[in-house]
């Protein structure tokens, strides 16, 4: 018997008998108890099996699998630990969540309909998520009469979609609801010499073994200090560990000997993929969580540019240019998705033009990070390859990464050294380069604030500079319409020019909407601490909407603009905005004399 | 261990690795333990994953007052010998007002003692992450839950807005006022526990191992009169037989079930031939179709 369970994933609907099918797996194996078989008793008196696996209320009171659900059960000759994903179009991210933990891949098929979309589009995400192993299940023989025609059929269309997915498959009749050619043979037709479903699954080989094989990749997920000297605690990911090896830490290039490896029980001579164990070296070098050890001869690469493939989890679209954080084995970085190459059509898949990922799409990036990392090809190792972004405000998971390729852009850039220095330039201009960053409502009145603002500093003799919202989509902006993703790129491009400005060692105000809190951060991510302020012109929106100044609220409300701030489109308010306006109350001049007294507060005039 | 039974290292491995992640990545975690088979195998892990170091973090018992007292002679031993600091919490409110399964019915001796004694103890000491010992195999809610699972402001579960959990990447950030509990034995069953049990020579309750014990039946179920806190009504005469008990929780509602299995090779056949769920002896799961989620999304285990 195998050491390891299989773990596999289940894919198909409700309607192809998935329940039903690993309900029946489970039962005929006796791993159902006798008091929730009692339970499962559907609306026409019989044990409904797929009751079984609809856990959640919701689920019960729908007919639907939401979410993925995990089956343990063990046959004479393997256990398994089975993945039962939902197989609706709005559930991929949770077939992907099913995906990534197993290595074979189940697809059922009613044998009425044979291959449907679904089951391509399932099919192309397990094969993205490095699936090797499939396994069809051509399901309700009993209602084709076990016709050998419609079989043969059903096997040479899903041979061909493996050979284009380069995985290898079998297929194999069964009717779920009679148990037929599912753990035993039951009643099948006399042509069908082959083995059942559990036969082929009890003969699939263990994906453990293959990683044994592979070059030496651990994580350090620690460090403990136990007797003194630094040990690193991790799980091998890929390859094996010996005292004496040489190994290559990444990022960067040290390069060290095993001294000691502890097992969780004490000292070991060598351990192997999937093991987890305390690693000392001979050298002394300050490791820390995050560092990756590998194989001497064939290290992880270190980049901090990357091409991946993204599945997006969040209702809030995937924009380039936004910020995430990105954890890839045990390390987290910050990181931007810098370009969107194009996005999958996952019934074809064929490569379509995007400009954004919204849930459940699947598109190939440039990825930009905060600090090189080690990663690894997902294709040659899931655990250095694999990587989640995480939202940086609602700290959701929001996508899933597979790794590509290491960019290498980032080493041949260089950045010019320049030989007058940003302080020498704002010293000989007698200034603290400064950004203040005006957003708020269309109407608000951050322009008619900021030109104020703009006359007052001129007039003690500061330099500044004002960047206006329409008028910079009149020039450099001038390609940018207002979906989410223009109206990122537009605040990106806006904050560069700013910061070239501040680097000039002006005093740079910036009026814009600039609706998306993540976006603003990003803006005041490229500036010196001190140097960038918020300034909310806060106003409510009845408010703006009376004076609408350009006559835009009305245009929206007719609904002649689409993606209108406030109307169609969310303005995410400041929380802790450098300096506060309320425009309801109050005039333009006093707002001004408001700032200037908090910029001289801050000591920046 | 390893060349031994490869099969329960890789369990132990992974459970290790989560163990370590949630360590090394959260503020302020705790493990909760219940004195059962399965804190048993959690605590052990939590060693062995810093092992020869002491673990850093401490103990929690939620108490209600109505463990079995061996139970509580097995917490008190471990409190009196271990490298690892024991909290023990009960509810004030349940202390005041004397909330007990025989007058109050065991939904709220449970809402009261546990669901609320357990907020109430994570957020009086501040803890972000809370380890147990749950698993996937005991029943279908949890079968859909996270390995690291978020519970919102009020320790609240919303099984709609659940994270992808993806390949062995946990992400362990929260907002303000969320917390974690983390689930290191998900990918374990019942047999899988009481062999790495077995395996590992560790020490359970004797109430799991079959011995002559008085009982009464009652509701269909067989319970044990653990001593006088059990209030008997007209009619019930405890008689002795041959019990044990497959999951321990409070004891006058947590039935015992007839068995001969007086060894740990005899409880591993057994558990292997089952023909009932390991939690139909809690009686506070019955009530109600969705009732374990139920109670999760009010911040139960």
């Amino acid at each position: 018997m195998p050491a390891e369970p299989l773990r596999l994933m289940l894919c198909g609907s409700v309607d192809d008998g998935k329940s039903t099918l690993i309900g029946r797996l489970i039962h005929d194996l006796g791993a159902i108890p006798e008091d929730v078989l009692s339970g499962l008793v559907g609306e026409d008196g019989q044990a409904d099996l797929s009751r079984l696996t609809d856990g959640l209320a919701a689920e019960r009171e729908q007919g639907i699998t939401i979410d993925v659900a995990w089956r343990y059960f063990r046959s004479p000759g393997r256990a398994f630990i089975a993945a039962d994903a939902p197989g609706h179009e709005q559930y991929t991210r949770n077939m992907a969540t099913a995906a990534a933990s197993v290595d074979v891949a189940v697809l059922l098929v009613d044998a009425r309909q044979g291959l449907t979309d679904q089951t391509h589009r399932h099919a192309q995400v397990a094969a993205l998520l490095g699936l090797k192993s499939f396994v069809l299940v051509v399901n309700k023989m009993d209602l084709v009469d076990w016709s050998l025609g419609v079989f043969d059929k059903i096997a040479a269309a899903f041979a061909a979609l493996c050979r284009s997915l380069n995985v290898e498959g079998q297929a194999v009749p069964a009717t779920a609801r009679s148990g037929a050619n599912v753990v035993g043979r039951g009643e099948t037709a006399a042509w069908w010499t082959g083995p059942t479903l559990l036969e082929v699954l009890e003969s699939l080989p263990d994906a453990l073994d293959a990683a044994a094989e592979a070059p030496l990749r651990l994580a350090v997920q620690m460090v403990l200090r136990p007797d003194g000297e630094r040990a690193y605690a991790g799980r091998i990911s890929a390859g094996t560990l010996r005292e004496g090896d040489s190994v290559r830490v990444r990022p960067g290039d040290q390069t060290a000997r095993i001294r000691r490896i502890l097992g969780p029980e004490g000292p070991v001579p060598g351990a192997v993929a999937g093991q987890s164990v305390m690693v000392v070296l001979a050298e002394d070098r300050d490791l820390g969580r995050g560092d990756v050890l590998c194989a001497a001869d064939q290290p992880a690469d270190s980049a901090d540019q990357m091409q991946a493939d993204i599945i997006w989890m969040s209702e809030r679209p995937l924009l380039p240019g936004r910020p995430y954080w990105l954890k890839l084995a045990t390390r987290t970085v910050p990181g931007q998705v810098t370009a969107i190459k194009s996005r999958l059509d996952i019934r074809s898949g064929a490569d379509l033009a995007a400009d954004q990922l919204v849930l459940n799409d699947i598109g190939r990036c440039n990825l930009a990070l905060g600090a090189p990392i080690a990663l690894d090809a997902y294709v040659d190792c899931r655990d250095m390859g694999g990587f989640i972004l995480i939202d940086r405000e609602t700290q959701e998971t929001v996508g899933a990464g597979l790794v590509r390729h290491a960019l290498r852009r980032a080493s041949n850039i260089h950045a010019s050294p320049l030989s007058v220095s940003r302080e020498a330039r704002a010293r000989s201009r007698s200034q603290k380069p400064t950004c203040l960053w005006f957003t708020g409502l269309s109407g608000a009145g951050k322009s008619t604030v900021a030109n104020r603002l703009d006359q007052m500093l001129n007039h003690e003799g500061f330099h500044t500079m004002l960047l206006d919202g329409d008028n910079l989509r009149r020039g450099l902006n001038s390609d940018l319409g207002f979906t989410e993703a223009d109206r990122v790129e537009n605040i990106r491009r806006v904050a560069e020019v700013a910061r070239l400005m501040a680097d000039a060692g002006l005093i740079v105000l910036v009026a814009f909407i600039s609706p998306f809190r993540a976006d603003r951060e990003s803006a005041r991510a490229l500036f010196e601490p001190g140097e960038f302020a918020e300034v909310f012109i806060d106003v409510p929106l009845q408010v703006a909407e009376q004076r609408d100044p350009k006559g835009l609220y009305r245009k929206a409300r007719q609904g002649e603009l689409p993606n209108f701030t406030g109307i169609d489109s969310p303005y995410e308010p400041p929380l802790a905005p450098e300096i506060h306006i309320r425009t309801e109350t109050g005039t333009p001049d006093e707002a001004c004399l408001h700032i200037l007294e908090e910029l001289r507060r801050r000591g920046r005039l | 261990m390893n060349d031994r039974d490869p099969s329960l290292a890789r369990l132990e491995s992974d459970s290790l690795h989560i163990i370590r992640e949630v360590v090394a990545e959260t503020r302020h975690p705790v493990l909760l333990y219940s004195i059962g088979k399965d804190s048993t195998v959690l605590l052990h892990l939590v060693r062995k994953a810093f092992h020869p170091l002491p673990p850093p973090l401490a103990l929690l018992h939620v108490d209600t007052g109505w463990k079995f007292r061996q139970m509580y002679a097995a917490r008190d031993e471990l409190a009196a010998r271990s490298d690892i600091e024991l909290i023990v919490h009960q509810n004030p409110e349940g202390l005041r007002r004397g909330i007990n399964p025989d007058e109050h019915g065991a939904e709220l001796h449970t809402r009261i003692w546990k669901t609320e004694g357990l907020k109430q103890a994570l957020d009086s000491h501040g803890f972000d992450a809370a380890l147990a010992g749950a698993r996937r195999d005991e029943e279908a809610s949890r079968a859909k839950e996270r390995i690291v699972s978020v519970r919102g402001p009020g320790h609240r579960w919303d099984p709609r807005r659940q994270r992808p959990e993806m390949w062995r990447l946990f992400n362990v950030r929260v907002g303000a006022g969320e917390t974690l509990r983390v689930f290191p034995l998900s990918d374990w069953t019942e047999l899988d526990v009481w062999r790495y049990i077995r395996h590992e020579g560790l020490e359970v309750s004797p109430l799991y191992f079959s011995a002559p014990r008085p009982v009464i039946q009652r509701e269909g179920g067989l319970i044990m009169v653990d001593d006088d806190r059990l209030t008997l009504r007209p009619g019930e005469v405890p008689e002795i037989r041959d019990v044990r008990f497959r999951t321990l929780g409070c004891y006058p509602l947590t039935c015992a079930t007839e068995s001969p299995a007086r060894t740990l090779d005899d409880i591993i056949e057994e558990v292997a031939r089952a023909t009932e769920s390991e939690r139909r002896g809690r009686l506070i799961d019955a009530a109600g179709e969705a009732s374990m989620e139920a109670k999760k999304r009010e911040g139960y285990f």
